[in-house]
C-alpha cells in the first residue's frame, strides 16, 4: 500500500512528508512502548503509536521507519514536528484508535513485523 | 461474539478468569499507557497492550473491559497474575505481534457484526 | 545530559549519521544506534550526567554508555525483562518497560555492565560488523 492510499483509508492528515506518499508499505508495528518498538519493529515498517513526543521520532530513525501514524487524533508536539522535519519521517494523524488502525490496515494487506530483530 | 470464540479463532493462551470467556465483546482497545486505556477505552472492549504491571488488573476491571490479550510473547507478571486470578479478570496471551492480533481480531469482529 | 529529555536521543543520532558516512552495512548501523539510544535513554532517565563513547575498528563498533549517577543496585533484577523503576515522566514517554537493559544485550555480540551504587553506571557492547553482515 502507498502512504497515499493509507491516508485515504485512515482518513488521515499527512503532516509531515506530502512528498513521500509514493511510498509502499507492505508491514506495520503498533505500540505505545519504545522498547517494544526498538525491540521488535523492522525498517521500513509503519509506526502506529498515541505517543507525541519527540522520542517517537527518534525511535522512527534509529530503527529507518518508513512513516509515523498517530491515533487517536493526536498532534505532535512542536518539538517533535521540527525533528521529524530534520530527519524526514512521515507524520499521518488521524481521529481513529490504534485498533482501527491496525484492523482497517490489516484488512488491506499490511501485516505484522513478526520478523525477530536481534539475536532473540 | 464471546472470548471462547476470539480464543479459538487466534489460538489464545487463557492464563486467567477461565469461567468468564462467555463474555460478549463490544470492541477492542490497543494501548500500553494506563492513563490512556482508563481515559479511552470502554466497556466490553477486549484490551490488546504489552503492558504487563499488575496495574493492568485493576485497569480492565474498572472499565469492565471483557478481557486482556497481551500480545508479542508477553506473559502477566507475578502478582498480575495474581490479582487477575483473584478478580476474575480474563489474560490471555498470543505470540503474535499487536497488529497481527488485532488485524485477525477486527476480521472476526467485523464478520460477525 | 542526564534528567534533560529534550535532546535525547541526539547523541544516537549523530552515531548513525558517523556510522553512514564511514559506510557500514545498514543492519550494523541500526544495530549500533538502537544500543546507543537504549542507553542514552537509561542515562537520561536515571543518571546525573553522563556519555556515549563509540569507537569504530575494520571490523567491530565498541559503543560505551559511562555515567555518574544513582548506579544499579541489583544488576540481576535490572537485566530482567519487566523490571523497572521508570517514573511517571518517563512511562509517558513511552520508556520504562524494563525491556532496554535486554534489549541492549540482545542487539549486542558483547555485553558488559559494570554498576556502583551512588556512582554510577558503566556499559560496553561490542557490535561485530562481520557477524552482522552474516545474519542479515
Ligand atoms: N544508567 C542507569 N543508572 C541507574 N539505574 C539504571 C540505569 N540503567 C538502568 N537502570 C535501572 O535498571 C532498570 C531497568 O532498565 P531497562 O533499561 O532495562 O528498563 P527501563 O529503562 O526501566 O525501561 P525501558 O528501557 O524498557 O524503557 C531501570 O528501571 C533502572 O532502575
Ligand atoms: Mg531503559
Amino acid at each position: 500500500m502507498t502512504l497515499h492510499e493509507i491516508r485515504k483509508l485512515l482518513d488521515a492528515e499527512v503532516l509531515i512528508g506530502e512528498d513521500q506518499l509514493g511510498m509502499e508499505v507492505n508491514t506495520a508495528f503498533v505500540a505505545d512502548l519504545m522498547s517494544d518498538v526498538l525491540a521488535f519493529a523492522t525498517a521500513g515498517s509503519l509506526l502506529i503509536t498515541g505517543l507525541t513526543n519527540p522520542q517517537v521520532v527518534r525511535t522512527a530513525d534509529v530503527l529507518d521507519i518508513a512513516a509515523i501514524i498517530m491515533g487517536r487524533g493526536k498532534r505532535p508536539s512542536q518539538e517533535t514536528f521540527q525533528l521529524a522535519e530534520e530527519v524526514n519521517i512521515p507524520i499521518l494523524t488521524t481521529k481513529y484508535i490504534l485498533f482501527e488502525i491496525a484492523g482497517r490496515l490489516y484488512a488491506r494487506g499490511i501485516r505484522g513485523c513478526i520478523e525477530k530483530v536481534g539475536s532473540k | 461474539m464471546d472470548l471462547e470464540s476470539i480464543v479459538k479463532a487466534l489460538n489464545l493462551k487463557v492464563r486467567s478468569g477461565e469461567d468468564k470467556l462467555k463474555a460478549e465483546i463490544r470492541g477492542g482497545y490497543t494501548g500500553d499507557l494506563l492513563s490512556d486505556v482508563m481515559a479511552n477505552s470502554n466497556e466490553g472492549d477486549v484490551w490488546i497492550t504489552r503492558q504487563v504491571h499488575q496495574n493492568i488488573v485493576a485497569v480492565a476491571s474498572l472499565k469492565e473491559h471483557a478481557g486482556i490479550i497481551l500480545v508479542h510473547g508477553s506473559e502477566p507478571a507475578k502478582d498480575t497474575l495474581e490479582k487477575a486470578v483473584k478478580g476474575g479478570v480474563p489474560i490471555m496471551v498470543s505470540d503474535l505481534p499487536g497488529f497481527e492480533v488485532i488485524g485477525r481480531l477486527y476480521a472476526l469482529m467485523n464478520k460477525t457484526g | 545530559m542526564g534528567g534533560n529529555f529534550d535532546n535525547a536521543g541526539e547523541v544516537s543520532s549523530n552515531i548513525k549519521t558517523v556510522l553512514k558516512q564511514i559506510g557500514l552495512p545498514k543492519d550494523v548501523i541500526r544495530k549500533a544506534a538502537l544500543v546507543a539510544y537504549e542507553s542514552e535513554i537509561n542515562i537520561v532517565s536515571y543518571a546525573r550526567k553522563g556519555m556515549i563513547r563509540l569507537r569504530v575498528v575494520p571490523d567491530s563498533i565498541m559503543i560505551e554508555a559511562i555515567d555518574e549517577g544513582q548506579g544499579i543496585p541489583d544488576i540481576e533484577q535490572a537485566m530482567q525483562p519487566g523490571f523497572s523503576t521508570a517514573n511517571q515522566k518517563i512511562r509517558e514517554m513511552g520508556f520504562g518497560a524494563g525491556m532496554g537493559l535486554c534489549n541492549i544485550k540482545s542487539f549486542s555480540d558483547v555485553f558488559h555492565i559494570s554498576s556502583e551504587v551512588g556512582k554510577g553506571t558503566h556499559l560496553r557492547m561490542i557490535i561485530r560488523a562481520s557477524s552482522a553482515v552474516l545474519n542479515s
